[in-house]
């Protein structure tokens, strides 16, 4: 294959895996920016939902379609329950102290793997796509589905970004976030603001993964990456703003795929693990944030 | 005194422990004492100077791979330690320098990306380290002098002198003029500025320090077990000696050694009952910050027992 339709492959292998990530990314974000907690235990959030994701697929009688779309309606409700819960029983207990949550957070983080290997098993198992399609493009044949991917997590983002700017429920995270005393002082329930962000951004994650398991099967240690990832997203486009997150994300998505079919994925991962260190050391309000 | 005593003892009761131990404990016990020097480590920069760092894998597989490395190249055992240390103490100095110009949540996220490099690297260039799977230093370069360490009692004599050493040093420094000072800077960073003193060589200090112990840890265990693989450079080795400072208390010196002993034993015990070892560093993670936030020994202390250093 020439340079030109190589590089087109590896951009459009780029582009998935930017979709999928902004989706992850946006729930850490999000979580980050209201309740200001770094949530260690994002990536396996992900992780679950790419399980419920086999468990719901496998269980459903039918074409793959119908299995998918259950999934794709359970798996985000059913992790995102598991999150209020951890944030009711423990994060609201050490008062959202930043430190604090980390630690309780990398407890959960292994608390929620060792649980998913037990019940789920080591192997990792494929889950079919809903639909099989290929896009003949004169150089190569590409999966329908990977597109697909691409215009469902855009669509995702946009009702999240819809949610935030126009329902009354984001009004109120967003008031939560600027002040959180001063929103209960206006009688607002920060308490049920903080479980309900806590539940999307797993949700977020747990959306993500669904979408990414007919291409990546699931696995319990699935989650690393997308933990490393999305720190780096949130990280270079501001900790806490939702635009920065999605210009990081397609940054990082399209640099990664572009630096892992041309030199090596491991590579690509210490480039961007380095450059997060740095843009936190010397430009901490992000690449695409504003000075404070 | 008292402090002097009661860490002299525990030297003395670690010597006399290893003529009545079964052979099974026996190598368990130096590699508690082992970890525990990691542990004090670790300790010195978060317990005292208050520098929560998720990074110390990086100083420990860098003590580990320069020793390993050079003892099964070109040098000797009793070259590779020192420069193991070294490397260390030189990785904590370096990531210090950057790192140390944040603090907080970003000094842990920053820290935390350093080692993940370093992890990474050590991947990358698997045709040196070996990846994944690492490398067996073979015994005849793991001989430190006249002593051979792939043998039980040279080996055990080996860990505990440099346990002893370790926290003969850790005792003495946070009793010093600068251990109060890191301590001071943990406690309220403005005003020790206030009062003269520069926050930025003062944590950098603690955290070479704490390298250099990290280093130390990790090339000792290289020389002592003969394994040098980069699961120990990997994020799992950087909240180990978080846990093991959090259960014994952070802020004492004796804490690490006591969190490292019970950890080890706690999931050898548990081992025998489920292989869900993970399940047991997350309760135990989960627990102590929830219900024990200082420690066994920060709870002793505050229970009269005013004078534990």
């Amino acid at each position: 294959m020439d340079f030109g339709p190589f590089l087109l492959l590896a951009l459009m292998e780029g582009l998935v895996m930017a979709a999928v990530l902004a989706l992850t990314a946006v729930g850490l974000s999000l979580v980050f920016g209201v309740m200001r907690v770094v949530n260690v235990a994002h990536g396996e959030f992900f992780m679950l939902g790419a399980v419920a994701a086999w468990f719901v697929t496998s269980a459903m009688p039918g074409p793959p379609a119908v299995g998918f779309v259950a999934a794709l309606l359970v798996a985000p409700l059913l992790v995102g329950g598991i999150a209020a819960l951890a944030d009711r029983l423990v994060l609201k207990r050490l008062n959202y102290d930043p430190e604090a949550t980390i630690v309780a957070t990398i407890g959960l983080l292994y608390i929620l793997q060792q649980a998913a290997l037990t019940i789920y098993g080591p192997d990792a198992r494929p889950v079919q796509a809903p639909f099989e399609w290929r896009i003949q493009f004169p150089w190569f044949g590409y999966s329908g589905y990977k597109l697909f991917v691409v215009f469902a997590a855009a669509a995702v983002l946009t009702a999240v970004w819809l949610f935030m700017t126009r329902s009354r429920i984001g009004l109120v995270m967003r008031a939560t976030q600027i002040d959180r005393d001063m929103a209960r002082a206006f009688g607002i329930n920060v308490d049920r603001v903080y479980a309900g962000v806590f539940a999307m951004g797993a949700g977020l994650a747990a959306v993500a993964a669904v979408l990414i398991v007919p291409i990546q099967q699931a696995h319990y240690l699935m989650g690393g990456d997308p933990l490393l990832l999305s720190f780096i997203v949130v990280i270079i486009g501001g900790l806490g703003s939702l635009r920065g997150t999605l210009v990081a994300a397609l940054l990082i998505g399209l640099s990664d795929g572009v630096i892992s079919v041309f030199f090596s994925p491991t590579l690509a991962k210490i480039i961007a693990t380095l450059f997060v260190a740095l843009v936190l050391v010397f430009r901490p309000q992000g690449l695409f944030g504003a000075k404070q | 005194m008292k402090a002097l005593a009661l860490h002299l003892a525990l030297i003395a009761v670690l010597f006399a422990l290893q003529f009545v131990l079964p052979p099974y404990h026996h190598t368990n016990i130096v590699r508690v004492m082992v970890l525990a020097v990691f542990a004090m480590g670790y300790n010195i920069a978060f317990g005292y100077t208050g520098l929560l760092s998720l990074g110390h894998a990086l100083f420990f597989g860098a003590g580990m791979y320069t020793a390993g490395l050079l003892a099964t190249g070109e040098g000797t055992a009793l070259l590779a330690l020192p420069a193991g240390v070294l490397a260390g103490g030189a990785a904590a100095f370096a990531v210090g320098l950057l790192a140390l110009r944040t603090a907080g949540v970003s000094f842990m996220i920053v820290t935390l990306m350093f080692a993940q490099a370093g992890y990474l690297t050590v991947l990358y260039f698997g045709a040196f380290t070996g990846g994944d799977e690492g490398f067996v230093i073979p015994n005849a370069a793991r001989a430190l002098g006249p002593f051979d360490l792939s043998t039980d009692t040279p080996r055990y004599f080996a860990g505990l002198a440099l346990f002893a050493v370790a926290l003969l040093a850790n005792l003495a420094l946070v009793r010093s003029p600068i251990g109060r000072v890191m301590v001071a800077m943990r406690e309220n960073e403005e005003r020790s500025r206030m009062l003269g003193y520069n926050p930025f060589t003062v944590k950098l200090f603690a955290l070479s320090v704490s390298g250099l112990y990290a280093g130390a840890a990790g090339a000792a265990y290289a020389l002592m077990f003969g394994y040098v693989g980069a699961s120990f450079a990997a994020i799992q080795y950087s909240i180990l000696p978080l846990l093991w400072v959090l259960l014994g208390g952070a802020g004492t010196v004796l804490g690490p050694f006591v969190g490292a002993l019970l950890m080890f034993y706690l999931i050898d015990l548990s081992s025998s009952v489920t292989t869900a070892h993970q399940m047991v560093v997350g309760v135990a993670l989960l627990a102590l910050v929830l219900f024990a936030p200082k420690g066994v020994l920060g709870a002793l202390r505050d229970r009269g027992l005013k004078w534990l250093p």
